[in-house]
Formats: structure tokens, sequence, C-alpha cells
């Protein structure tokens, strides 16, 4: 019984803390109709701070919870929402996401700068020490806080949303912004407003939370996790059900610690695995949410935006491919061994890319779990494969089945769902599977792919056929761009509603993309894995596939040539890493600046230079009909002027 | 003439008795709004009918519950005599139904060309139809008069040729019934005269046209049948003189312009 009450109210805490984060997400997404993946990275940044505060400094604990929570979270909020919400009002999903995770890759940067790993930091809890005895159950001080300030600030929103001037304009925000302009409510300023009440809900969770867990950097920035779980519970509208929801998932990770090691004889097995994954129940948590969500409608089509780079012509792509086996062919004997090593990653990285563009820039689907296929793929070669091509068969098909089975629940939702799961996905095995089989110091041994007749034990020859691997994908997925289904997919991505009316089974083209994009990061994987001999958990943290991703937006995430250049940039960040103090991580800090500034022309680099080179094409052979784009749809003399060129040409 | 009479006096099709489509009290409830309530509309083969009322009247709205897009809160929709009320949108459009969009859906970074012949490759891949999609592309280019834009990349067009490139991409799924969502506008009066020409050829070919339209001028000169909508409701069924004539209609929505245009 004693058990079963300690069970309940460690759960009950637990909950209510990620009840204020989710509370927090969920105040945001209404006001801005964005969703923060970086919400748990301001919460871990102003844990981070309170102990500097509190801790480093000294000050007295009441003076430290009100510099944080009512002065550094709210401004830096309000000052997140000024720089980069605003800016991207409006814009498509995908931006957005590009935007926030920009975001929290970019404040683990900042707090690793600012907060060294190798100092221990301690937030204690508040009142530590101090417990009281109810009957046979000890509850900390620290446990009634938590559960006391949840109550506060649930009834404070209560009152603030029903209430308040301002917070009923919150509401009427979400529901008409317009409307609510013409009411005399500033939708750019309760957007703000509600960004800063977002950030001290994250801060708030953060500091409750820090003494509970490790004052660690991911730790605090993953709890984003639970939050999304609670959120959806709430169809991350109403707040009551989300806070529900964040409870339950609390009470629930509660009992697989408690009810593990002695759950009878029937559900000791299932109580086993439940034990030994419960770092993955609220990824589970979350699966199950998304399950349950009722179907989008079809998303309409927007005109909204640059057009999309031509995709190259085969011929060009054949003869930049050439120069590319060429280059690297000619130039391998001539470097050292760790440059090769590195360009062969630049290469993996490029195909892996490859694979995103393939989804994400022609598919218009989110994937934030890339790297972990990569890993799936190294595992299949390392378990089963022993070098051969069946190896390489067996990466595919794995990390094809795993793409499968991560969209599959999502198909039917929209984007920004598809990104959670992913999210969720590589979380997952992140946490559980990479660490059981690779072993948590990391040393699979994966064997380099053997063919009859081509060498590739050497490095120069491996580098090599790695050229020539991702020269062949590359001119696979511009012929596919190209062709029938490339077309299918451009449809698919600039309107789903007429593509099903035009009878196109929308889930089935939609689920075939993400396992062929999977597979392909596969192959990727089964490469990687025999170049490096052996592979560890470090190779597939979660958080590196939310670098790939922004990468390939700032190379141009519909390009191959964004793709051969985010590859460069992924494996040049160890060497750039040796110049700067290593708690400076470089890819996430530069990866984040990066995608702010530049991860706002869907395009990238890539498709600048694709449209100067058709620039420069267009001056030998007269003006582009691009330039006589109807700026003003429906005028009839630009009408005029279309048709003229279109006769003209 | 109005609905509210016992027995409003539909005009028959004398060729072909069953419906192609027939709404059958159809209601859609958002929220606390009623759009579309309890409206009742049929389409036939080998004639063009009119679906007209204001801005807001529910048009758009039921010809997303026609297509699967929504899904209506009371009523059913049958296609020649099968209820599809159940079935995905991409199984409707197998069963040969086709629409174009009010608020533009084509593929914008697609050439006119190519946004035809994807929808005559999806067709290709869905029907037992076997035809050469580009053949069939090359043939509606032609008939809808796109030839001159075919290589422009639709997002560069202006609205009124837009639209003909979704009526064109309608087209390549060679359907039985087209829902044409203001397919007129942004188009001049050569341009809408000869939209006119090719709806009445078609319709010549058995095929049946449910058509929302604002330019009064073009659903009286090519419409056998017009119902009128207004707040959702089927105010009206008739001939384009019966309708003409509706003191009711009259008073919501057509007013002196068509007295004097008629």
């Amino acid at each position: 019984m004693t058990t079963f009450l300690a069970f309940l109210t460690s759960g009950l805490v637990v909950g209510c803390i990620y009840a204020l984060t989710a509370t927090g997400l969920v105040v945001t997404y209404m006001t801005s109709g964005i969703f923060n993946f970086a919400h748990g990275a301001i919460g871990m940044i102003a844990a981070f701070v309170y102990w500097q505060v509190a801790i480093g400094w000294g000050w007295p604990t009441p003076i430290a919870l009100f510099v944080t929570l009512f002065i550094v979270a709210p401004l830096m909020g309000a000052v997140i929402e000024r720089l980069l919400i605003r800016p991207i009002r409006g814009a498509s999903v995908d931006l957005a996401i590009v935007i926030t995770l920009a975001l929290l890759l970019l404040l683990i940067g900042v707090a690793s700068v600012i907060w060294k790993g190798t100092a221990v930091r301690i937030v204690p809890p508040f009142f530590a020490g101090h417990q009281v005895q109810i009957g046979s159950l000890s509850v900390t001080y620290h446990q009634v806080v938590v559960v006391v300030v949840a109550i506060i600030v649930a009834v404070s929103l209560k009152l603030l949303f029903s209430r308040t001037r301002i917070g009923i304009a919150m509401r009427g925000v979400v529901d008409d912004p317009d409307l609510a302009a013409m009411a005399g409510a500033s939708p750019a300023r309760v957007q703000q407003l509600s960004w800063a009440l977002g950030a001290s809900l994250a801060g708030l969770a953060g500091i409750l939370l820090a003494p509970l867990v490790n004052l660690d950097i991911l730790t605090l920035t993953l709890l984003v996790i639970n939050g999304y779980a609670a959120a959806l519970v709430g169809r991350l509208r109403s707040l009551p059900l989300t806070a529900a929801g964040a409870i339950a998932l609390g009470l629930m990770i509660n009992a697989a610690k408690i009810y593990g090691p002695d759950a009878g004889r029937i559900w000791q097995p299932l109580a086993d695995v439940i034990r030994d994954n419960q770092a993955v129940i609220p990824m589970a948590f979350l699966f199950v949410m998304l399950v349950t969500l009722p179907s989008a409608r079809l998303r309409s089509g927007s005109l909204i935006g640059p057009p999309s780079p031509q995709p190259a012509a085969l011929t060009s792509a054949l003869i930049w491919g050439g120069v590319l086996i060429a280059f690297v062919a000619i130039a391998a004997p001539h470097l050292s061994s760790s440059n090769i090593v590195t360009g062969s990653k630049a290469l993996i990285f490029a195909l892996t890319l490859l694979s995103l563009v393939l989804l994400t820039g022609y598919g218009g689907q989110v994937s934030l779990c890339q790297l972990t296929f990569v890993g799936l793929g190294s595992y299949a070669m390392g378990a089963w494969g022993g070098g051969s091509l069946l190896g390489v068969v067996a990466a595919i098909l794995l990390a094809a089945a795993a793409g499968a089975a991560v969209a599959l629940p999502t198909l039917r939702l929209r984007g920004l769902y598809l990104a959670l799961a992913t999210f969720a996905f590589a979380s997952a095995l992140d946490l559980v599977f990479f660490n059981q089989v690779f072993g948590t110091g990391g040393s699979f041994a994966v064997e380099r792919l053997q063919l009859p007749g081509i060498p590739t034990e050497s490095g120069q020859a491996y580098i090599t056929l790695l050229a020539v691997v991702f020269v062949l994908c590359s001119l696979l997925v511009l012929a596919v761009r190209r062709g029938r289904y490339g077309r299918q997919l451009a449809a698919l991505n600039d309107s789903p509603a007429a593509c099903a009316t035009l009878g196109v089974n929308i889930n089935v083209t939609k689920l075939a993309v993400f396992a062929v994009s999977a597979g392909m990061a596969g192959f990727a994987g089964a490469l990687f894995g025999g170049l490096r001999g052996q592979v560890g958990p470090n190779d597939f943290v979660a958080l590196a596939s939310l670098t790939l991703l922004l990468v390939l937006r700032v190379g141009g995430i519909n390009t191959v040539s964004g793709a051969l250049f985010g590859g460069a940039v992924m494996a040049s960040f160890p060497m750039l890493q040796e110049h700067v103090p290593s708690n400076w991580p470089l890819a996430y800090l530069l990866t984040g600046i990066a995608a702010v500034s530049i991860g706002r022309d869907p395009n990238g680099l890539g498709g600048r230079i694709a449209e100067l080179a058709e620039r420069l094409r267009a001056n030998r052979s007269g003006p582009p009909a691009d330039r006589l784009r109807a700026s003003q749809r429906g005028d009839d003399l630009e009408l005029e002027e279309v048709r003229l060129v279109g006769v003209a040409g | 003439m109005s609905a509210s009479q016992a027995e409003p006096p539909i005009v028959e099709p004398s060729d072909d008795d069953v419906p192609v489509l027939s709404v059958e009290d159809v209601t859609v409830r958002f929220g606390g709004v009623q759009a579309v309530s309890s409206a009742n509309i049929t389409a036939y083969a080998g004639h063009i009918t009119g679906l007209i009322g204001p801005n807001g009247a529910g048009k758009t709205t039921t010809f997303n519950v026609i297509t699967g897009l929504e899904k209506p809160t009371e009523g059913r929709i049958v296609v020649e005599g099968r209820d599809v009320s159940r079935l995905s949108p991409y199984r409707r459009a197998r069963l040969g139904m086709a629409r174009t969009f009010q608020r533009l859906e084509v593929f914008g970074s697609l050439t006119t060309r190519e946004n035809v012949l994807a929808a005559a490759e999806f067709r290709r891949a869905w029907s037992h139809d076997k035809s050469d999609p580009r053949e069939v592309t090359d043939e509606i280019l032609e008939r809808v008069g796109l030839q001159s834009v075919a290589e422009l990349r639709v997002e560069s067009l202006p609205t009124g040729l837009a639209r003909l490139v979704e009526l064109g991409r309608a087209l390549a799924t060679r359907p039985r019934l087209l829902l044409l969502d203001e397919p007129g506008s942004g188009l001049d009066n050569t341009e809408t005269e000869a939209l006119g020409d090719l709806l009445l050829d078609l319709a010549q070919e058995g095929m049946a046209i449910l058509l929302v339209e604002h330019d009064v001028d073009l659903v009286m000169r090519i419409c056998d049948r017009i119902h009128v909508l207004d707040f959702g409701k089927v105010i009206a069924v008739g001939t384009t003189a019966e309708v003409q004539a509706d003191p009711v209609v009259q008073a919501a929505y057509l007013g002196a312009d068509v007295e004097g245009a008629a």
C-alpha cells in the first residue's frame, strides 16, 4: 500500500511538471500556430540561469526565482517571438519546424558554451530535507511545492483566459486573428505575450524538474517530448486535457519503476520489458496518441513562396557526376588517410541527405530520424551482412521497414505530426535500441562491403566506390524527379487535395516515398559501418538527425548539390571542432545560426546556385519567361505578355 | 418553384432517368454554423447543371462534400445509383468524378503540360484505360486552348489560365461527372465564350457537368437546369427561364440585372 501511495505521489509530482511544460507548449501553439520544438530547450536555459543565480552567485532563492521566471524567461520568449516567430507568421509548417529546431540546437549550443560540461551542478530541491508524514507515506516539501505550484498555475491560467482582457484577446487571436485585430487586440503583441508566458512555464517546469533529474542540457531539452505527448492528449488545444494527459504520463512512468520487479507471474515478462525500456514510455505514449488523433482535412496547396529550382538535366548531371568521380579518384592517392576518411564521411552524409532531398525536398514530408535509419543500416550490415551485397539489401530493407512503421500512423495527419513521430522514434532508438545492440561504449563491428572484382579494402578504393554510389543514387533521384513518380511527388507537394480528387491514393504514395527514402538512408548506413569498421550509439544520436535536416535546408533541400554541400559540411564539423574549445558544439551552433538566417529560403544555397546558373543560361538565349511572371494574378495585360512569350518561345 | 412548395417541378432530362449525381438531404455544420442545410441537387448525363447563389451560400462546401474532402453532418451522396458517402476522395475520383477548385489547387511547380500529364498518368495507373498519357495530354491541351502556355510553370500563369489548367487536368481523368467551381473568373469575354462552347461540347458527348459560376450570362447561356443556393438552402430548382422568373430567386440573388439581361 505504501509502495502504491509512493508511486502515486511521485507519479503525480512528475506529471504536474510535465503538465506545466505541456501547458506552455499549448499556449504558444494556440496563439501563434507554431509548434515550438525548442520549448524544452527554453526550460533548460531557464533552469541553468536559475542555478547560476541561486547557486552560482548565491542569491536568495526568492530573488533567483523572480529573476528567472519573471525577467529572464519571459524576455527570452518575447525576443524569440520577435526575431524568429513573427517574421514567419503564416508561412508553411515545414518552415516553422525548421526554425524552432534550429532554435533548439542553438540554445543547446549556447548553454554548452556558457555552462561547461565538466562542472557538477546540482539544483537542490525546495526546502531540502523537510518532509511531511502522512500515515506511512512520507512526502517531501519539494513534492508538495510542485503540486501546489501546478494548481496555482492552473487556476491562474483559467482566470487569465476567462476573466482578463488580454487572456480573452489571446483566445480571440486563436479563433480569428483579423477579428481580434478589429476588436483592438494586436495579434503580434498577444502572440509575443503568449511566447513570454510559454517560456516562463517552460522555465518553471525546468526548475522544478532539475532537482529530480540531473541538471543536464540534453535531459531537460528532451523533456519536451513528454510535453508533446501530453499536449497531444489535449489535441494541442485543450489545457485541462493536456494537464490530465501529463499526469497520466507521469503515473505511467512511475508505475513502470515501481511495478517492474514484482508484477505477478503472468505479467512479469511484460513488466520486465517495460522496466527495461521505461525511457521510451513517453515516446510510446506519443505514438499511441498520434494513432488516436482524427484524420486531418487535406491541406490545400498554396502558391506562396519562391518557385523550386528545376531539377538538373540528365546530361549535365551525368557530366558533373563524372567530374566528381574523376576528381575523387585522382585526388584520393594524394590525400592523407584522415582526409580520406573525412571525404568518405562527406559522401556518406551526402547520400543520407540525398534520401532527405527525395523525402522532404520532393515529397514535402519531414523526417527527424534519418540518422536513425542510417544506424539501422549499419546494424543490419554488421549483424547479418558480413560485408556481402546481401548485407546491403538487408540494411535497405530494415531501414525501409522501420520507415514505413514510423510513417504509417501519421500519414493521415498533418506534417507536424510526422515530424513529432519521427523525433520520438529517433529519441527512443537513441535511448534504448542503439545502446543495447551497439553497447554503451560503442564498438559494434561492421564489415566493409566486398564486391567481386572491385577493390574496396583500401581507403582510396573505398572513397572512389562511395563517389560512384553517390553519383548513381543522385542520377536515380534526378530521374525519378523528372519522371512520372517525380511529377506525382511534386503534385502531392503542391496540392494533396487536388491529387486526391484526381484519384491518387495519397497515403500509399506518402508511405512509399518514406520507405524508399529510409531505405536509401539504410544503404548509407551499411556504407558508413564499413568505412568505420565499428560503430557505436554516439554515431546516431537523435539530435544529429536535426542537424542533418537543417544543414540540408541551408544547402538547398530540393537539390542534389544541396545534399553534396550538406555532406561536406557535416563531415567537416569534427575538423573545425579541433580549432575551438571542446565545449563549443560547432555542429549545433553553426547549423542553428545558418538555419535561422538562410533556412527561411526553402531553396537554400543550392537553389540560389541553380537560379544563378539558369539566369546565366538565359542571358545567352534571350530573357527568361519567368521575368514576365504575373505579379498580379488575373491582370489582362500580363496575361497577354505571358501568351506572347509562350507563342514566341 | 421554390423548394418550400410540396412538389418542385424538376425538369427531368428526357434522355436519361437516373441522375449521374444526386446530393440527398445533405447538411453540413461547422460548429454552430450551418453551411449547407438539407440540400438536394441532381446532375444528369449530357446536361450542364448550374449551381448559383451569393457568396457564402455553400456552393464550394457542397462541392467538397460531393468529392469527399468534407464530411456531411447528414445526408448522402449518390453517384450513378451508388452511395459513395463513405468513400474517400480518391475512390470517388476513380468512379469518374473530377473537379476544379475555386481557390486554385494547381500543381504550381509543374508546367501546364505536366499538370495535365500527371492527371492522365494518374488515370492510367488506376483505370483499365491504358491509352498513352502523352497523347491524351496533347489532345486536351489543344481542346482547352492551352498549347501556347504548355511549357510554362503554372505558378507563373494568371488566374484565368490557371483555372483552365485545372479544367484540363480534370478532363485528363476522363470523368463522367465534372464539377466546375467558377471556371470563368479571370477570363475575358472571348475566352468565356470559348469556355462555354467547350462545356457545351463536353455535355454533348455525354458528360454530366455541375457548374458553380458567378457570370450569370454564361450560366444562362449553357445551363439546362439551375439550382439556386442561399444560406445553405436550395431555394429554387428549374430551367433557366423558370429560375429567372422566380420571385424568390430575384429577391434573394439575381435582382434587376437578370430582368435587364432577359
